[in-house]
């Protein structure tokens, strides 16, 4: 069938935000013509589709930074003993005699990890998937704030811009690792570092914050009062349910970082003792007293370990819709993925001293934590299950977006399964800060966030530009990621389990390491040629969006709302009236449907043929 | 595709089958709430995890620090242990030299129970459309706000000059009053939480100061009335509230505890 192509008048049409939210239900006349100045329809916009596209680009930019930075740091692990001299023009006196600065090491580390988790992972995915889905899936106009919205945006763009200024610094940007413990990050003698760049990493991430939490304010206000007619939170898709939980999850942990990065600015600048006490430096005992290190760690990682949440869920639900509607049924237990949800949300935040088991915390506390930890491997074992339960017998469509999603599965699985042994406080001691670890996280959330990020990509591109991402393209993007990130990973279980530490700029000086030098060179160079396959979608993304095959209204034949928008939907995404939704959203290959889709806004009425015995009631 | 079809007649067929409408069905305000309310008590629930993260970390500190264990009367103050509140707050403007524990930040409190009171009025008034009401209440509050923040600031001045005899410090010296690394009342981070703590407070006050005022300006410029209500005035109110009742938190750690 041709594609529907946009009239002009919906392709333009916006409409005054107060009016769309008061009245997003009655509203009719949406698509009426406003000539909008091209620096408020695309930059400063108010139009949540908009905002998310930026809000991918700018995490796009920023995972080419942060995977840059991982090639840097795994050049010096893999070749250690060989000369970089080669890098000088590109890192300047940061190559000294040939040799990458022990000190910037670390920095890269640090940035690395700070701009994947919040930079990419955070903002990149959550905010990009969350304000496109939201309003879209549930049926209204747009956020319930439209100019908090684009606030939101800002404030993240004014903390990229800082952080990224911080790369450039004369001292170096942060380098105390990203999880920033004092008193390495709050002593600027300690190391070059942890001064200005510390005070600009501050600054970035309580601007972050703020970005989050308008954000997430507007998530959580928009899924609860602007559904739209018929659209009960059990007829939700999943991904709603994932965002919705999300944005909850950052609400209630961001602040807590956002009180332990104040302390610590303090500590920093104005002489307060919070996270200090009785240390000498160069042989110079320091004026701090009585403040403890450890409670930095308590309230880091009460954000710390949401924040992986924060990160996994928005994938795992669109995942769940993804491999859903490309099996051609119905998701496995819908009932029991919101329950999984909601139990791995409310365990997220009794859990997250299982990062400070060898603080020296009473071995008791140690065991509750521990008992905590392991209960989440049940809700995430529920989710699993059925996603495998979901693909089961289904009538598959290989799409790149349901490789992407069976790969995080994959990947969720595998470093799931480390998960339950690092969650032990016995093994984890033995294990802790090794490349073990670092295995780990990558596998279980960094990749597979990853994935449910290409995922959801691949997905909904051609709702976001009206064009399909190239498909062969996008298989070989897939099978070089897959491959590539589970050789990386993979080798790491084993040079952990041998204790090799995480944050060490080199091995050589350790005897018991030298004979994971091959490994060492492997891993590298996996990491650089699954980094440089990205490039492939990079090209695929920016190529498609001018040149990609014309897309149409539903090319995946899905049933939620965002698919009955014309092809490329106007500000106030229905030119007429919003749908009302009768039916939950996953009925795929139902028994005698006429299609093997029913979407969400199809009556029972119209659906006679299909109806279950109780569903005839509702004709 | 025939879905596209499918989707593009519905209206018509709308009236024949309406969706569900009960209280979560979608298509209305399951809180009875709008959206403005639900971010202001959502952005309340984030700031009170804040407020929160920092009292835990005043509960660790002081936990952290040996307690004062003599007699009330013969309490002297050292960096050994914490001090007794009683002992630190208890002069009184005007009063110099009377001991008068608590009596200040008592009357400081009182003052700010009667902004939320004053506050209440002004939402009240807002129902009722009475503008004059609501301009007569704001100004009641923005006075009282204004006098809270006012007595904090006499009580950190009083707090950073200190008392007239000082205290002899461990090397010798006598030292007056507070700074962020040095206090004669106690351990460094007794002043330090209590700057920080009170200090984050004020600031909130202080933003509730200037949304107050914005709002007795749209109200004196009739911006509510032609909007037809007054729900920033609300929404404020619940900020306020909220601004309160932290403080009321605030008070019980510092000062009763």
């Amino acid at each position: 069938m041709a594609a529907n192509l946009p009239t002009q008048s919906q392709v333009q049409g916006g409409i005054g935000v107060t009016e769309s939210h008061t009245k997003h239900d009655e509203h009719l006349h949406h698509d009426e013509h406003h000539d909008q100045h091209w620096l408020f329809k695309y930059v400063f916009s108010q139009d949540h589709k908009v905002i998310a596209k930026q809000f991918l680009i700018t995490g796009i930019f920023w995972a080419i930074i942060g995977g840059t930075l991982s090639s840097l740091f795994r050049l010096q692990l893999g070749w250690p003993e060989s000369t970089f001299e080669w890098l000088s023009p590109f890192l300047g006196k940061w190559i000294e005699a040939g040799k990458l600065n022990p000190e910037f090491y670390l920095a890269l580390v640090t940035m690395h990890g700070t701009i994947m988790v919040f930079f990419v992972l955070t903002a990149g995915l959550s905010g990009t998937f969350s304000n496109f889905l939201i309003p879209l899936q549930v049926g209204a106009r747009d956020m319930a704030s439209g100019f908090m919205n684009m606030l939101s945006y800002w404030f993240f763009f004014i903390s990229s811009i800082i952080m990224f200024a911080s790369l450039f610094l004369e001292t170096g940007p942060a380098s105390a690792g990203w999880t920033i413990y004092p008193p390495l990050s709050a002593l600027p003698q300690a190391i070059p570092g942890s001064g200005l760049g510390m005070t600009l990493w501050l600054v970035s991430m309580a601007l972050f914050i703020v970005s989050q939490l308008l954000g997430g304010v507007n998530y959580i206000t928009t899924v609860i009062n602007l559904r739209t007619r018929g659209m009960s939170m059990s007829k939700l898709p999943l991904t709603i349910w994932a965002f919705f939980l999300t944005a909850i999850l950052g609400l209630l942990s961001f602040p807590v970082l956002f009180s332990a990065a104040l302390l610590l600015i303090f500590d920093r600048s104005f002489g307060t003792s919070f996270f200090l006490s009785d240390i000498y430096i160069a042989g110079q005992a320091l004026n701090h007293q009585g403040g403890s290190p450890i409670l930095f760690q308590h309230l880091f990682w009460f954000l710390g370990h949401p924040e992986v949440y924060i990160v996994i869920m928005p994938a795992m639900g669109m995942v769940s819709e993804i491999l859903a509607t490309n099996s051609r049924k119905p998701v496995f237990g819908y009932r029991a993925m919101i329950g999984s949800l909601l139990g791995i949300s409310l365990l997220s935040f009794v859990v997250w001293a299982h990062h400070m088991f060898v603080t020296g915390m009473n071995p008791f506390l140690g065991s509750v934590f521990m008992f905590l930890t392991l209960i989440i491997a049940v809700p995430s074992a529920v989710k699993t299950f059925n996603w495998l339960a979901t693909l089961w017998r289904g009538n598959i469509r290989f799409t790149t977006a349901m490789l992407f999603s069976i790969g995080f599965v994959s990947l969720f699985i595998s470093g799931g399964l480390t998960g339950i042994i690092l969650g032990n406080a016995a093994i984890d001691i033995q294990m802790h800060n090794t490349y073990f670890v670092v295995a780990h996280f990558h596998l279980v959330m960094g990749s597979a966030a990853f994935f449910g990020l290409f995922a959801g990509v691949y997905h909904w591109f051609p709702k976001m530009f009206g064009r399909m991402m190239d498909e062969k393209l996008g298989y070989i993007h897939f099978w070089l990621t897959f491959i590539g990130v589970y050789l990386v990973f993979m080798p790491m279980h084993y040079v952990g389990i041998a204790g090799f530490p995480r944050r060490y700029y080199a091995w050589t000086g350790f005897d018991s390491f030298s004979q994971f030098a091959d490994l060492n060179k492997f891993i590298s160079a996996a990491a650089i040629f699954a980094f440089v396959g990205q490039f492939i979608f990079i090209f695929n993304f920016f190529y498609s969006i001018f040149r990609g095959r014309r897309a149409t209204e539903n090319p995946w034949n899905s049933t939620t709302l965002e698919w009955t928008t014309p092809v490329v939907p106007g500000h106030g995404n229905w030119p007429g009236e919003i749908p009302a939704v009768y039916r939950w959203p996953y009925d795929y290959s139902k028994p005698g449907a006429a299609e093997d889709f029913i979407p969400q806004n199809v009556p029972y009425s119209k659906t006679q043929s299909s109806n279950l015995p109780y569903e005839r009631d509702m004709e | 595709m025939s879905t596209t079809s499918t989707t593009q007649t519905l209206p018509t067929n709308a009236s024949i089958e309406r969706p569900r409408s009960g209280t979560w069905d979608g298509g209305n305000e399951p809180f009875k709430a709008s959206y403005g309310k639900l971010m202001m008590w959502f952005f309340l629930l984030s700031d009170a995890f804040t407020f929160a993260a920092f009292l835990t970390t005043y509960g660790l500190m002081r936990h952290r620090h040996l307690a004062y264990t003599g007699d009330h009367k013969d309490f002297v103050f050292s960096s050994a242990y914490w001090p007794i509140p009683d002992h630190v707050f208890n002069s009184f403007p005007g009063l110099h030299g009377v001991d008068l524990p608590l009596a200040f930040v008592a009357l400081m409190t009182m003052i700010l129970i009667f902004s939320s009171v004053t506050m209440v009025l002004a939402v009240e008034a807002g129902h009722r459309m009475d503008k004059a009401d609501v301009q007569k209440w704001l100004l009641w509050t923005l006075l009282f706000g204004a006098t809270f923040l006012s007595c904090q600031a006499w009580e950190w001045s009083h707090f950073i000059h200190g008392t007239d005899a000082g205290t002899k410090m461990l090397d010798g010296t006598i030292f007056y009053g507070a700074n962020l690394q040095m206090n004669q009342y106690g351990p460094v981070l007794f002043a330090d939480l209590f700057f920080f703590i009170t200090g984050f407070h004020g600031t909130h006050v202080f933003s509730g100061l200037v949304l107050l005022t914005y709002c007795f300006i749209a109200t004196t410029n009739g911006t509510f009335e032609k909007r037809g209500h007054y729900e920033m005035v609300e929404k404020v109110g619940l900020y306020w509230h909220f601004v309160d009742l932290v403080w009321v938190f605030v008070f019980t750690f510092f000062y009763l505890v």
